[in-house]
């Protein structure tokens, strides 16, 4: 073990079954360091905190601790605990029922009977050496999701823990109670605690890490000095993107031509209880645009405003240039809308169900209840769709659940073809699916494209939005920040854009 | 000898596809109660043809009794199903809201007089009001359920609790007696058909069903809506009131089986009337091989599960069986099937049939 | 109820008092006000009938083992569950021990343990089925009631009165409690009593109160019920948890069965009936949330007065049908959930 080192996990392997979601992974964390980890969406960040917390059982790797000699055995989250490894999430992981005392101290007091004044006065000390503005005795739920956060993070700081994992712990906090949990995890690293901070927002690993590891499809890219490594170069690495192969010749085909016909579709000041901030948004017909930025940057629930798939709070949407009211997705749908969600599991496939009666359910609801297909029209639809998107299925009658990830997408977007859609949103059609999969999605889009359907792509990978996309919205902190067309549809504008001002 | 063998795979590989059916599980049971039967006492299968006080021909046997009891179970076990599939729970007020139509039934026909020698009113009309009082209930536990969130067995408890106590409150809590004949034909023989009515009305609510099944998208929503709400809600289903159709659907199906059990006893007994028939009816969707935690239904398997229920409970009565203590057997059978479906259960069973496997594959080998 | 809401509506600063109160003492408060207003009502409206201790202490005496029952409930509600088997435990403790008695001559302290082992027995299975294979609570308990109701049948058919001596002088057993006495019409003072049952009920509504208040176990019941997820991020052995809790439950209504039995002083298979509904009901007008994390036993013992007075004006009111009753439970029940649907409500967009 290297020396000042609190943790060592050396040749992580995991999979799960079809993925390899970690392979040989090293990380380090010293102590007294705040050390991001970075990576897109499906890079392995998460996988490789649970596997350190004991949330996932590793395949194969090490894991050493400072203090231990021996390698650490991680079997559960309180294995983690009691070796000093605590974890603050996302989503909060307290109870909201409890006080915030007792959210402090649950599951980890001796004895059957708690001592309440001994434990209310414990916290109390310990919130005011962290200036958390709460007191010991309040409910958790009165508290704002920023202090519930806090408390997470004293009752890790509490347990004497010299690993502490910040998973993207700001991703619901405002710009103030971001600044005061700045100011307490550096406060404990002038302590000597290691902490791991997950985040999607640059800016902030900028402002407050020493280091950042960088992985990249369940590999390991790198681990750097912050200072070593700008904004751009980050993005460049989390994308698995060198910096000079960036300057891809786009098709000529696919130029953007100014165009002064009426949009398919126009919205103004389009806003959703989703938290997003107000956005304009109008696309032609035949033109395929897409949303960029980091994921969390606010590009799916712009889409799900449109959609109506969020609860929308103002703006308006103008369906060729007239006004049309969207309230719920059925009214979408009854506007030429379509739209492929981000979470296929979640929001897409019905499990259950046979693989035909998944692409016939949005044409079926829109046709009426009591017009139900027959089992010929609907066998019809399933196999034509089956034998032009080339999905490999056992027999239409297969429950979609039992296919392989990209096959399921393409049942889910055959389903959306089969309305006939005249605006069709794809939400991450690619993501988690093999790369065959993912360049018919492409070709398939520019022809439908071609057909003059418009289309909204969304990806993370930029480069299947260069090829796709003539134009391009770009999202940060969940705002448009920038629109790129033409010339600006290069990796390094977008990234740039993506990546916003260097702060000095 | 090879011969046999390759039979007895054949047989093997038949047999196995059957029971990956959903309907295998009602019918194995079906064929063990059916060969028990056959074994401890043949005389069960005799069907006799006799006539009844009034001279009618009437048909009777241990049989035509699982056919004829087995009616308002098979029709309640309709609703059911789709109550289950679409919201994941189950309604335990049917055996209350059938005493409530049942007295709803009674009340229209017998007007203010509880003994009175005429009707008050047509059959058909009673029946009618009491379908519209009943959807009304159905419609109030599906309010409590899709609108209000209540987990579908705790929203149905309030009826359940209460609907006795409102059938009674109906009728004054007196027990109104039809006379008139043509009433007990609901419950009864029709003069000149041997077969017992509510079997026909079983039939027909069968029929209504499957044509109702081919001719909307009932099932397609109810099992989307019960297997993913949230992607149904995005491809343009409005999750919640498909919720709250289906157990108005069951309050339909409630206020038939009710003119069937009415006219039966051509009276009421409040406290009595289709007493635990809802453990019955749960029963009956969970033997149909249907999850009870929602999804995907085989509506022929539940009204197929109904039938060897009744058989079941036909089965100990003839082995003297007090009607009061049969719910302590049914108990056993639920817990029994709802272990054998938990999916935690379920799991171990699967890995230790591959251990078999696969020493038996290797020995083999 | 009305006039609390609206003067927190004028008043901001009792509002805001109000909104700051945890789930558990809202609802505790609501429970605590309908009681007495119901009370009072009663007062009012029935006459002087329920001015006298005695009358309390009777409502007491009737409704001990509903007591015992709904804090079993309750605590199951706590962790998410929910027991619909505890009706039919009491009728098949009350029956065990009426055999045992009667046809075998036993003692009242073999009685006690078999009531105790019934309860145990059922909590066992239904906590392992629950918490271990994970089955829904509704769908376990149902078929526990189903079942102990059965078997009860299969006990003995018919319901008889015990006679053993020694158990009719347990059951008559009255405990003074003094200086609540009244004068009589002839002029008698007669002293106020309470049933041995209401002794052990009012012991265990303390012991279980100081349980979920101050102990280890306690908490966790909330802290399950309250977000199974974090609970185990946080530590907390979620599944036994659970079992304890139906385990307790199911114990709680084994000894509530006996407390039945002594009041009553009969075996039968209808006894007991509707226990469960009342139980929840009880538990639910106490302040219990039926999505768990949420609840309290002092609530529970309101919940129960409240019901019991309510069921006590009903029948004093001339509406004597038994349906009266259950028609007043559901619609109490119905409108207390439409209460905690509606907080809830309020309290998220808050």
């Amino acid at each position: 073990m290297k020396e000042k080192a609190v943790l060592e996990m050396k040749n992580i392997h995991k999979s799960f079954p079809g993925v390899k979601a970690l392979q040989a992974v090293d990380f380090t964390l010293c102590e007294g360091e705040i050390h991001a980890l970075m990576g897109e969406n499906g890079a392995g960040k998460s996988t490789l905190i649970k596997v350190l917390t004991g949330v996932y059982g590793k395949d194969e790797g090490q894991i050493f601790l400072k203090g231990h000699d021996k390698e650490a055995v991680i079997k559960s989250p309180q294995d983690a605990q009691r070796l000093g490894i605590s974890t603050v999430y996302q989503e909060i992981t307290l109870c909201p029922n409890l006080s915030v005392a007792e959210n402090m101290y649950i599951g980890r007091t001796k004895g059957a009977v708690q001592n309440w004044k001994k434990m209310n006065a414990d916290a109390d000390k310990i919130l005011k050496s962290l200036d958390i503005p709460a007191k010991a005795g309040q409910q958790l739920s009165s508290c704002s999701i920023a202090i519930q956060q806090m408390v997470a993070i004293a009752r890790a700081v509490d347990m004497d823990c010299k690993v502490l994992i910040l998973d993207e712990p700001t991703s619901s906090l405002d710009e103030q109670e971001v600044q005061k949990l700045f100011g307490l995890m550096r406060d404990l690293r002038s302590r000597g605690v290691g902490i791991i901070f997950v985040t999607h927002f640059l800016e902030q690993v900028y402002e407050v890490c020493d280091k950042i590891t960088v992985l990249r499809d369940g590999q390991l890219v790198g681990e750097y000095e912050i200072k070593e490594l700008p904004r751009v170069k980050l993005v460049a690495k989390m994308l698995g993107k060198e910096l000079d192969d960036m300057a891809e010749i786009r098709d000529a085909e696919l130029e953007y031509k100014e165009d002064t016909s009426v949009p398919v579709l126009e919205a103004q000041g389009l806003v959703s209880d989703a938290g997003i901030k107000p956005f304009d948004f109008y696309i032609k017909k035949g033109e395929v645009n897409g949303f960029t930025g980091l994921l969390g940057s606010g590009r799916s629930e712009c889409v799900r405003a449109i959609f109506g798939a969020d609860k929308l709070t103002g703006g308006t949407i103008k369906k060729d240039g007239k006004p049309v009211k969207i309230n719920k997705p059925l009214d979408a749908m009854k506007n030429g809308i379509a739209y492929l969600p981000e979470d296929r599991k979640m929001d897409g496939i019905v499990g259950d169900l046979s693989v035909r009666d998944n692409i016939i359910l949005a044409a079926q609801v829109l046709k009426g209840f009591f017009k139900p297909f027959t089992k010929a029209e609907a066998n019809k639809f399933a196999d034509e769709y089956i034998r032009l998107l080339d999905i490999k299925t056992a027999s239409a009658d297969t429950p979609i659940k039992s296919l392989s990830g990209g096959n399921q997408q393409k049942v889910i977007l055959a389903r959306w073809l089969l309305t006939h859609p005249e605006y069709l949103i794809l939400d991450e059609p690619t993501r988690g699916i093999d790369v065959g999969t993912k360049v018919d999605i492409q070709k398939l889009v520019l022809e439908l494209a071609s057909k003059g359907m418009s289309i909204t792509f969304i990806s993370s990978e930029t480069d299947e939005m260069l090829r796709t996309c003539s134009r391009l919205i770009v999202m940060r902190d969940r705002k448009v920040v920038g629109e790129l067309s033409g010339e600006d549809l290069t990796q390094n504008k977008i990234m740039g854009t993506i990546a916003g001002g260097e702060k000095e | 000898m090879q011969n046999n063998v390759k039979n007895k795979s054949k047989i093997s590989e038949v047999l196995g596809r059957l029971a990956g059916q959903q309907i295998f599980i009602p019918i194995a049971a079906l064929l063990l109660l059916a060969i028990f039967n056959l074994i401890m006492d043949p005389s069960f299968y005799t069907v006799t043809l006799g006539h009844n006080n009034a001279g009618d021909p009437v048909l009777s046997g241990y049989l035509i009794t699982i056919l004829d009891y087995g009616s308002e179970l098979a029709i309640l076990a309709i609703g059911m199903t789709l109550v289950t599939a679409a919201t994941g729970g189950q309604d335990i007020s049917v055996g209350a809201a059938i005493a409530i139509s049942g007295s709803v039934i009674l009340r229209v026909l017998c007007g203010t007089d509880s003994r009175p020698d005429t009707l008050q009113a047509p059959i058909i009309v009673a029946f009618l009001i009491s379908c519209v009082v009943a959807m009304l209930f159905g419609a109030f536990n599906g309010a409590l359920v899709a609108y209000f969130k209540i987990q579908p067995m705790v929203a149905t408890l309030i009826l359940f609790t209460a609907g006795r106590s409102i059938a009674a409150w109906i009728n004054n809590n007196e027990l109104p007696i039809v006379s008139d004949k043509t009433f007990t034909y609901f419950g009864g023989f029709i003069p000149g058909i041997p077969i017992p009515t509510p079997f026909f009305i079983a039939a027909a609510c069968m029929i209504v069903t499957a044509l109702v099944l081919k001719f909307t998208n009932l099932r397609l929503y109810t099992q989307a809506v019960g297997i993913n709400e949230s992607s149904s809600r995005l491809n343009g289903l409005n999750p919640q009131f498909i919720k709250f159709l289906t157990f108005v659907i069951l309050g339909l199906c409630v206020a038939v089986a009710g003119l069937i059990k009415v006219s039966r006893l051509s009276s009421i007994n409040y406290s009595v009337i289709a007493k635990d028939i809802e453990m019955d009816a749960i029963l009956a969707v969970a033997l149909g091989g249907n999850a009870l935690s929602g999804g995907k239904f085989n509506m022929t398997a539940s009204i197929l599960g109904a039938y060897v229920i009744q058989f079941l409970t036909t089965t100990l009565y003839k082995f003297n069986v007090q009607s009061d203590a049969l719910s302590a057997y049914k108990a056993v059978v639920v817990i029994l099937l709802v272990v054998l479906s938990a999916p935690i259960v379920r799991e171990k069973c699967s890995a230790l049939w591959k251990k078999i496997k696969g020493t038996h594959a290797k020995e083999v080998a | 109820m009305a006039a609390s809401k609206k003067s927190s509506e004028t008043n901001k600063g009792l509002r805001g008092r109000l909104n700051n109160m945890t789930n558990t003492n809202l609802l505790l408060l609501i429970t605590i006000i309908v009681f007495f207003a119901m009370y009072i009502a009663a007062i009012v409206f029935q006459g002087k009938g329920f001015l006298k201790p005695q009358t309390f202490l009777n409502i007491l005496n009737a409704n001990a083992a509903l007591i015992i029952a709904s804090c079993g409930m309750s605590i199951v509600m706590i962790t998410g569950g929910i027991d619909i088997s505890v009706g039919g435990v009491a009728a098949l403790v009350s029956m065990c021990c009426a055999v045992y008695l009667d046809h075998h001559d036993g003692s009242v302290f073999g009685a006690i343990v078999i009531a105790v082992a019934i309860g145990l027995a059922f909590g066992l299975v239904q906590g392992f089925l629950v918490a271990y294979l994970d089955i829904q609570p509704f769908i376990v308990s149902v078929a526990g009631m189903f079942f102990a109701r059965g078997m009860t049948t299969i006990v003995n058919t018919n319901p008889f009165n015990v006679v053993n001596e020694a158990f009719v002088k347990l059951k008559t057993t009255r405990v003074v409690v003094p200086g609540l006495g009244s004068v009589n019409k002839l002029g008698k003072y007669v002293d106020a009593y309470v049933e041995i049952g209401v002794v052990v009920a009012i012991l265990l509504v303390i012991v279980l109160f100081c349980v979920l208040r101050w102990t280890k176990l306690g908490r966790n019941f909330y802290a399950v019920g309250g977000n199974k997820q974090s609970a185990l991020m946080l530590g907390i052995n979620v599944k036994r948890t659970k079992f304890l809790a139906h385990l307790l439950c199911s114990l709680l209504a084994g000894i509530g069965g006996f407390v039945y039995f002594m009041h009553v002083g009969s075996g039968s298979a209808s006894h007991a009936s509707g226990m469960e509904m009342n139980a929840i009901a009880s538990s639910i007008i106490g302040g219990t949330m039926l999505s768990g994390g949420v609840g309290n036993i002092a609530g529970t013992l309101f919940g129960v007065l409240a019901l019991s007075t309510i069921q006590n004006i009903v029948a004093s009111a001339g509406l004597d049908q038994a349906w009266w009753t259950g028609i007043t439970v559901a619609a109490m029940l119905c409108l207390f959930l439409l209460i905690q649907s509606v907080v809830i409500a309020r309290r998220k967009k808050a």
